[in-house]
Formats: C-alpha cells, sequence, structure tokens
C-alpha cells in the first residue's frame, strides 16, 4: 500500500474514531463512527482482504450500526445530552491509555515475523480471496463456524427475551 | 512498502481510543461504541497479520470476531433497552443495584 495512502487512512481513522467517542449526541457519535468503518474497510482492501471489507461495510456498517441508531431513537435520551459527558476519571482514563499505547509500542518496535503461510499472493491471485477464505471457513474451520452460528442464535432469542415487556 | 509495525502501531492507538472512551464515558451507549472500536482494532491487527504472514487464518479469525461483536451489540442494547424501562437513565452512575 502506498505510504501516503496508509497516512492518509491512519490519521482519518484516529481522528473520526476520538471525534465519536467524545461527542455529546450520541447520534452523532454512530454518524462519525460509520465514516470510520469505511475508511478501516479500505484499508482491508489495501491489506487483500476484499472479503472481509465487504463484510465491513455490510454487517458492521449496516447492521450493527443500524441498531445502534435504532435504540437510540426509541429511547429518546434528551436528558442525557444536557449533563456531563465524561465522568471525572478523564485524566486516569488519558494516563492508563497512553501508558499502555506506550508499552506496546516499545515492545513491538523490533518484532520478527514468524513463519509464513502456504497464501502466497500468486495463490491468492489465483483462486481469489473470497473462494479461500470461504474454503477454510466450510473445511477446517467448519467446527467453530457452527458455534458462531449458535452464539448468533442465542443472541437473536436473548435480545427478544430481554426487550419484550412481558413474557407470558 | 508499509512495513508491518505501522498497522500494528495504527491498531493499538485505535484499541487505546476504545479503551479511554469505555473508562471515561458516562453514558452506555458511548461504552458500547467503544467497545466496538476495541473490536475493530483487533480486527485491523488480524487482518495485517494475515496478510504479512501469507495466512489467510487471520481473516477467518476476523470473521467470528465480527460475528460476537454482533450478538453482543444486539444483547447489550437489548439490556439497554430493560434497563431504560425500569430506570429511565442510561447513565452508568445511576445504576448501582448491585453495589459495585
Amino acid at each position: 500500500m502506498n505510504p501516503y495512502l496508509f497516512g492518509y487512512l491512519g490519521a482519518a481513522i484516529l481522528a473520526l474514531s476520538a471525534l465519536s467517542l467524545t461527542r455529546k449526541n450520541p447520534v452523532h457519535a454512530v454518524l462519525y463512527m460509520i465514516v470510520m468503518f469505511f475508511h478501516l474497510a479500505v484499508l482491508y482492501l489495501g491489506l487483500g482482504a476484499e472479503f472481509l471489507a465487504a463484510v465491513q461495510i455490510i454487517v458492521y456498517a449496516g447492521a450493527i450500526l443500524v441498531l445502534f441508531l435504532f435504540v437510540i431513537m426509541v429511547l429518546n435520551i434528551k436528558e442525557e445530552m444536557e449533563g456531563e459527558r465524561f465522568s471525572g476519571g478523564w485524566p486516569f482514563g488519558i494516563a492508563i491509555a497512553s501508558g499502555l499505547f506506550l508499552l506496546v509500542v516499545l515492545i513491538t518496535g523490533n518484532i520478527v515475523p514468524g513463519q509464513q503461510g502456504p497464501y502466497t499472493p500468486g495463490v491468492i491471485a489465483a483462486q481469489t480471496n473470497t473462494k479461500l477464505v470461504g474454503t477454510l471457513l466450510y473445511t477446517q474451520y467448519i467446527f467453530p463456524f457452527e458455534i458462531a452460528s449458535l452464539i448468533l442464535l442465542v443472541a437473536v432469542v436473548g435480545a427478544i427475551v430481554l426487550a419484550k415487556k412481558k413474557l407470558r | 512498502m508499509v512495513p508491518l509495525q505501522w498497522y500494528i502501531w495504527l491498531s493499538v492507538a485505535l484499541f487505546m481510543t476504545g479503551v479511554f472512551g469505555f473508562l471515561t464515558r458516562r453514558s452506555i451507549i458511548m461504552m458500547f461504541l467503544s467497545i466496538e472500536v476495541m473490536l475493530n482494532a483487533v480486527n485491523l491487527s488480524l487482518v495485517s497479520f494475515a496478510h504479512f504472514l501469507n495466512d489467510l487464518r487471520g481473516e477467518v479469525l476476523a470473521l467470528f470476531v465480527i460475528a460476537v461483536a454482533a450478538s453482543e451489540a444486539a444483547i447489550g442494547l437489548a439490556i439497554l433497552i430493560a434497563l431504560f424501562r425500569n430506570r429511565a437513565t442510561a447513565q452508568i452512575e445511576e445504576v448501582k443495584e448491585m453495589k459495585g
């Protein structure tokens, strides 16, 4: 990937997420987050993960954040927007976040990539990324895939049970 | 070419933005949004490792993370609706029945 493109995408992702998490109005925060997810999808495209970029836009921007917007509209939180937006410990939060960031940067400064896998760019170009991911998902990872579907089923049932007014 | 470290540092910075939001925001909705940011940061590092190690298992794992994030958002927002129905608040400091 072009370093300038990476610089723009990285700066935009960080700025948009910081903007999003400091907004007072949750609707504005979700809209900033959607733009951030689109930038992240472009970054995935640059890393050769086409299927994941599509899933990022469809599932994250299309489903999860719309669910957030839906709940914000249902709850009608007017008074939430008038109070203080941060709790008292925000210097503590900045200290913890920047300390952990420095720690990980120090550790990963001279990281050496481990053993290379079999999916070189030539193999991926011959078979396409989507087909290879699908093949892995339905052969080697079929059992985790079924567990993921079970988790989604539990989430559907649990969400209905929790949000329903009265269970008969 | 962009080295692997840049992607990892971007991912860590994104994760720490989420950590800061989760620790400091008072609204439960904003805390859920911070969790989504953190999960996306982890996904970014998984995809960049998959690219630089020529191994697609990272992308498969990122798909599972997205599935878990979707169910977490559904359950969390349902809990938020139930809480709002009983307490008419979405501020984390107002919810103290458990004496936590």
